[in-house]
């Protein structure tokens, strides 16, 4: 496209179908605890 | 939803509901603020002494062609998800050991009130600790990945302990087929060769509390003399960094109304060698001189600008570092789920005290009204549980219209709970700041991604 340039993004509503196994990582345990953050972390199935 | 915003040069348009980022030039980026209230005959009107009509015209093109592949303009399906999330059966996959209610600083900030947490000080017994890793491998159904935080107070006041914990978890795992990740929260004055080395190889993360400047950190980090730390624990950090090879580490700082300017705190952690930066907005009651008050905001919101833009200098200059409030992971980041659930205290995550006490993290610590159970006799009031498995961005007012619900997934509970004695409120001051994190994050990846592109077309 000429005018937009898009980033590289998960779609959020194909990870509603497969998401949900619950193994990433909790974030206050990474290294906020005491704010909590979630954007930034991975998921473990795309690992 | 659509959040569109222009910093340090950059266009962005984010699709909350789709998770699209665009960067887009200035007839996109008006057209977009126009393109749902507007018929394209006002919006051509609004616009034609600006740009030419084949400008335009491309514009609507191309707007058109992501909303036909949904990444623009998309709607929220995701209620549904939630009515199932209220259903659901939660299991318990991290605790906060707080291994010893005692410290040897007395940081001016401390929720924990140097270590007692409203209480008595007091170590965790090895038997208590064993317990409390059995109630978690019995209580973590199917979840393979197990997390241990061992905090304080300051944990290497009863290193003996953690040691034999994490021996003692280690012995767990090829029974229940589980894998335990240890982490590690340190002011460093006790830290030592040994430590290091039993931490490089069992420990997954430590962070290393220090607040930037020498003069801010020996401020609010002193010992209980009155004298500063830095001298004493600055070079045990660089060294411990250095041995964990830059990785899997943070040092972690607080900022406060003390140090507005807080992006010398994270350059100077940067000048320091440190590559793994946290500098964090301190949380108070606002009656205290240190707490960080609504007219703080504007010049926080310029330090989080300011840190972006040297960020961005300084990798261009080779000088790569990471602050952990810019990180973003878009193309591998969290399902919609998590997205959703946040950060699952009281539900996935609960704190231990020295006892066994159990409470929905460690900042509800010491609040009776949050003991939830203890670790012999599991969770018995299971109600506070059912409390926090309700609390998702759809069940917060203020959250449901906020462009950054997936990204910070509704905030912290205690926060909440501080400012408003309700968990499913939200502490405004720091949404505007966690915005404003977002807002600065994407950015960076904007620039990153222009910067690839001008090297892809060399």
């Amino acid at each position: 496209m000429k005018h937009i340039k898009s980033l590289n993004t998960r779609s959020m509503e194909q990870s509603a179908k497969k998401g949900g196994c619950g193994e990433c990582q909790t974030s206050c345990q990474s290294a906020c605890k005491t704010s909590c953050t979630v954007g930034n972390q991975s998921c473990e199935q795309k690992k | 939803m659509i959040h569109q915003y222009k910093n340090n040069g950059y266009n962005i348009v984010m699709d909350i509901n789709s998770g699209a980022i665009h960067v887009v030039d200035d007839v996109v980026y008006d057209v977009i603020a126009l393109y749902e209230d507007h018929s394209r005959q006002e919006i051509r009107e609004q616009l034609s002494s600006v740009y030419s009509d084949q400008e335009l015209e491309e514009a609507f093109s191309e707007i058109e062609e992501l909303v036909r592949e949904k990444r623009l303009f998309t709607e929220d399906n995701y209620q549904e998800i939630v009515t199932d999330f209220k259903k659901r059966n939660t299991v318990v996959k991290a605790l906060c050991l707080h291994i010893a209610h005692d410290c040897n600083l007395a940081c001016r900030y401390c929720f924990a009130e140097e270590g007692e947490y409203h209480g008595r000080r007091a170590l965790m017994s090895f038997e208590t600790g064993r317990q409390a890793l059995d109630f978690l491998v019995a209580n973590s159904g199917s979840r393979v990945n197990l997390e241990v935080d061992f905090f304080g107070g300051e944990p290497l006041m009863n290193w003996d302990t953690v040691r034999r914990l994490v021996e003692y978890g280690r012995s767990l795992e090829k029974e229940h087929n589980k894998h335990f990740r240890f982490t590690l929260t340190t002011n460093g004055v006790l830290l030592n060769d040994e430590i290091m080395e039993f931490c490089n190889r069992e420990m997954s993360n430590v962070v290393l509390s220090t607040d930037g400047r020498q003069e801010v950190h020996d401020r609010m980090r002193p010992f209980r003399n009155g004298r500063g730390s830095y001298d004493l624990v600055m070079p045990k950090f660089k060294k411990f960094a250095d041995s964990r090879g830059q990785m899997n580490y943070y040092v972690r700082g607080t900022f406060t109304h003390y140090n507005l300017d807080f992006s010398e705190d994270v350059f100077s952690l940067a000048d320091q060698g440190f590559e793994q930066i946290s500098v964090e907005p301190v949380v108070a009651p606002p009656e205290e001189p240190y707490a960080i008050q609504e007219a703080d905001l504007p010049q926080i919101l310029e330090e989080y600008d300011k840190l972006a833009k040297g960020i961005i200098e300084r990798r261009k200059a080779g000088k790569w570092f990471n602050f952990f409030h810019f990180m973003i992971d878009l193309e591998g980041g969290p399902c919609v789920y998590k997205r959703l659930s946040g950060c699952g205290s009281g539900t996935e995550y609960l704190a231990v005290t020295p006892w066994g006490d159990l409470y929905p993290c460690h900042q509800f610590v010491g609040q009776e009204e949050f003991l939830m159970g203890n670790v012999r006799d599991g969770i018995t009031r299971t109600d506070i549980r059912d409390e926090f498995k309700l609390c998702n961005v759809y069940a917060k007012p203020k959250c449901r219209d906020c462009f950054a619900r997936f990204y910070c997934s509704g905030g912290c509970a205690a926060n909440a709970w501080n400012f408003h004695h309700s968990i499913t409120d939200a502490y405004e001051v720091g949404c505007e700041m966690m915005r404003k994190r977002v807002e600065c994050a994407i950015m960076i990846k904007a620039a990153e991604a222009a910067e690839e592109g001008v090297e892809e077309d060399a």
